[in-house]
């Protein structure tokens, strides 16, 4: 007789276990997605399923210690699970008590270029029209340092940033100034198509730590199509910026975002080539927003969501391979996803954070003074709807704009944990909500969710993201490895 | 295998009580420093003084009567200038505590555990061995203070409780600078109190390894032949990263882990990504482990591909990794980043399949007890 005990030893003769709060979507005809609390995810077959909810489930079945170290029930055997999972869930909404970290300043609405889809911008000399001015740079400022965040970023945007460039100045050192008492961990981005960059403005990038934003959708002729300016060649402006800034600030001192036009549908492998080309390490694939001229131009009704997915998956496929190739390359948006589904980090990104985004993890201060709950949200005001204007940087305190109902009540109407469909949906963790996109097409910040092309594109994308990774060891490994950047 | 313990003849030696001496080969110290050395010597005459003298003669010419004289064979030859023994002498009984020159100082605390475990190198016995914890006090109160690391093992040296705490404190006093490491099931941290204690002593280099064995917590149970030790396992390391203190994950892979260890690996990188280190490990053949081989032993080339999926599941999530008592044959090339000679110099070796290998120098080589019972049948030199 043995005085070790077999594992049998170890486990309650008792069958019941008690179930912790789960979610399920299926994934497919077979298989479900189950998510916890946390938004760990398991797959299960329906019978499983079945089984667990019923208190039916064989605690000697795989599954059962599945279930069980995945934090989906406790029984007699182990009841730490509800520890842990509060620990996961309060970590991963650490970022809301830090509040806003992003704050964008919307130097001029100017630009040079004439691009349909664009949201903003303005074709025009008038400066004192359409440029921000010093006192409102500065009353912005203001409500910025307010921010408790320990990080602020500051971001420049436009029209075109550097049509304003003494400003972008001003408001640089008045930062630097405030932030010696403030002790900030304080950076900046100028976001610029980079046509008008000059040696001299990069100059003073380098001796500020400015970081540089551009655009770049293409390949020449796309590129050069999506985005017109007097002599055409705002693709060739674009590859000069982006060396220029890399010889004068350092190689990964720039980043580039793509557009996604009708145009780009046919040719996700040519935009990736062109990235590569140019030295990035990753791209981010963007669906269209339905703000601006997008709408008014009718460019965004010319492809709908389903088409936007073809194109995405037909990237990422791309990628993956390259991946396998050896080439190292990232898809942002899948990284952005899967850090949500693999880990207890919430990235922080605008669209898929819940509650919404809108002024906890950006801010728009206007040309004008208004200020803005999202990017979208002054967009949005562009085409004649104010709902997401939160207040006047020269008339309102930072206590009135922060606590501003039509930052509130969006907020709270939309938190995705309590929003129905999103409440039973599986994939809520890893999604976010967003009152502005559902304001704007749906008049309601809640929106419905079966009609939603925000549901609809992001509920395809994670059933792909997790098809894939289920399938393909490859995959996997890459995944985990975007995902945890 | 080194021989850290056996009896020595007795020459002379006057009636008393055990001691610890640290020993030395200088025939010519100080009268003043003489009586708290033990001299080591191979000449036959024996000088005046010293506390005790180790002798490779059987009957040096001796005119001293102050010190206890022992002989001491070949098998000692490694103990040198600096090292510490305990002897006792009326019986010759002599144990090495601690070797000057090595990285591998583990003193053993206690036999006692509440955990049983099946792969247990150390069996615990349920006898009073308090005077394991007062001689440690004295231990490292003699060694010198540019000791660079030291380890504290069990047993459950936790059982302690407030005695453990007391050793640390004097640990952190007598050696400020010395990594210090204390192996521990961690179940006794579940008290808070404890951890906070524990936090208390304040020591700037001490990290506590606690063994994680499955994510599954009947098969960890079973593993440690403890009902309910998961549980609190688990929430002794959470109090532990509550009150900072530096944690190490330690999970041994054998015949029942293997088929969760990937499964482990996750649930340490969901769960407990706060943790300082985590390490996978070999098998050590001894103890419990020669007892239990048969529902042990799994031949580690069986399962590299398993310990590499491990190892990138942690190193994903950004995890401190080392990879202990394995062979470098047996494992994928992807663990050489991770890869540690871990196995201390005085138990360590190499097997007849060696020989030729180009990275016996790069190999952290085998227990001396695998090589006596049990390692990989696919152990092959690496020649090029």
């Amino acid at each position: 007789m043995s005085k070790f005990q077999k594992i049998e030893f170890y486990k309650s003769p008792k069958a019941e276990y008690r179930l912790l709060p789960f979610r399920f979507t299926p994934l497919d005809d077979s298989r479900h997605v189950l998510t916890n609390l946390a938004g760990e995810y398991l797959l299960a077959s329906r019978a499983t399923v079945e089984d667990l909810v019923n208190h039916r489930l064989d605690k000697t079945s795989a599954s059962y210690v599945d279930l069980r170290s995945r934090h989906f029930l406790v029984d007699d055997d182990t009841s730490v699970a509800p520890e842990l999972l509060a620990i996961k869930v309060r970590t991963s909404y650490v970022r809301l008590a830090e509040f806003t970290g992003l704050h964008i300043f919307v130097v001029s609405l100017r630009c040079e270029h004439s691009c349909p889809y664009c949201q903003v911008s303005r074709q025009s000399e008038d400066k004192g029209k359409f440029d921000m001015s010093p006192e409102i740079a500065s009353a912005s400022l203001d409500l910025t340092f307010r921010s408790p965040s320990k990080n602020i970023k500051i971001e420049f945007q436009g029209g075109e940033p550097l049509l304003n460039v003494d400003l972008i100045k001003f408001i640089v050192i008045e930062a630097e100034k405030r932030n010696k008492t403030a002790g900030k961990n304080l950076a900046f981005v100028i976001a610029t198509n980079l046509a008008l960059v000059t040696k001299e403005i990069l100059a003073f990038c380098r001796q500020h730590a400015i970081l540089i934003s551009t655009s770049l959708d293409g390949p020449e002729s796309l590129h050069n199509k999506n985005r017109p300016r007097p002599g055409g060649n705002s693709h060739q402006r674009a590859i000069e910026g982006i060396a220029l800034v890399r010889q004068e600030l350092g190689r990964d001192q720039v980043s580039a975002l793509m557009t996604t036009t009708e145009a780009s549908l046919g040719q996700v492998e040519a935009i990736v080539d062109e990235y590569l080309k140019h030295g990035f390490s990753g791209i981010f694939f963007r669906p269209l927003s339905p703000y601006g001229f997008a709408i008014k131009t009718k460019t965004y009704r010319a492809y709908n969501a389903d088409r936007w997915l073809e194109f995405y998956k037909q990237g990422l496929e791309y990628i993956i391979d390259l991946n396998r190739r050896g080439i190292e390359f990232v898809e942002y948006h899948a990284a952005t996803v899967l850090a949500k589904m693999l880990t207890n980090d919430d990235p922080g990104f605008v669209d898929l954070m819940s509650p919404a985004g809108m002024a906890i993890a950006a801010v728009v201060y206007n040309y004008d003074g208004s200020v803005y709950a999202s990017d979208e949200s002054r967009m949005l005001a562009e085409m004649g709807e104010e709902r997401f204007k939160l207040g006047d940087v020269l008339e309102d305190s930072y206590e009135a704009i922060f606590s501003s109902p039509s930052l509130l009540e969006p907020l709270e109407e939309s938190f995705a944990y309590s929003v129905p469909m999103c409440n039973d949906c599986a994939f809520e963790p890893f999604c976010g909500a967003d009152p502005v996109f559902h304001y704007g097409l749906q008049k309601d910040y809640v929106g419905r969710k079966p009609e939603s092309e925000f549901c609809h594109r992001n509920m395809t994308v994670f059933k792909y993201l997790i098809r894939r990774m289920e399938e393909d060891s490859f995959v996997k490994r890459l995944f985990t490895k975007w995902g945890t950047r | 295998m080194l021989k850290l313990h056996g009896k020595l003849p007795v020459i002379s030696a006057t009636q008393g009580r055990p001691y610890l001496v640290t020993l030395t080969k200088n025939q010519s110290l100080p009268n003043a420093l003489r009586a708290q050395r033990a001299l080591l010597t191979t000449s036959n005459r024996v000088p005046d003084g010293y506390r005790a003298v180790f002798s490779r003669h059987f009957s040096p010419s001796s005119s001293s009567r102050t010190s206890d004289i022992f002989f001491i064979s070949g098998d000692y030859d490694y103990l040198d200038e600096g090292d510490i023994v305990r002897i006792d002498p009326d019986t010759g009984s002599m144990r090495t505590l601690y070797r000057h020159g090595s990285a591998h100082n583990t003193i053993l605390l206690t036999e006692q555990c509440n955990n049983y475990c099946l792969m247990c190198s150390q069996p615990p016995k349920d006898h009073d061995d308090s005077w394991l914890l007062k001689e440690a006090m004295q231990l490292v109160s003699l060694m010198p203070s540019s000791t660079e690391r030291i380890g504290f093992s069990g047993g459950e040296p936790t059982l302690y409780g407030r005695g453990l705490i007391d050793l640390l404190a004097l640990t952190k006093r007598n050696l400020p600078r010395t990594a210090v490491d204390v192996l521990s099931n961690g179940r006794s941290f579940k008290d808070f109190a404890f951890a906070k204690a524990y936090r208390e002593v304040g020591h700037p280099n001490l990290t506590i390894g606690i063994p994680v064995y499955s994510d599954d917590a009947v098969r960890h149970d079973y593993v440690v032949q403890a009902k309910g030790a998961f549980d609190e396992t688990i929430q002794g390391i959470l109090n532990l990263k509550k009150v900072n203190q530096r944690v190490e994950i330690r999970v041994v892979i054998h015949k029942q882990t293997i088929d969760r260890l990937v499964q482990t690996c996750e649930f340490i990188a969901r769960n407990l990504l706060f943790v300082d280190h985590v390490a996978l490990m070999g098998l050590e053949i001894t103890g419990f482990t020669r007892a239990n081989l048969d529902s042990l032993w799994i031949d580690p080339f069986e399962y590299k591909d398993i310990l590499s999926e491990a190892v990138q599941v942690l190193a994903a999530y950004g995890l401190n990794i080392s990879v202990y008592n394995h062979q470098l044959c047996v494992v994928n090339a992807d663990i050489a980043p991770y890869y540690r000679k871990s196995i201390s110099d005085w138990k360590n070796e190499l097997v007849e399949e060696c020989s030729g290998c180009l990275k016996q120098g790069e190999c952290g080589g085998f227990f001396s007890s695998s090589k006596m019972y049990r390692y990989s049948d696919n152990i092959k030199p690496i020649v090029s």
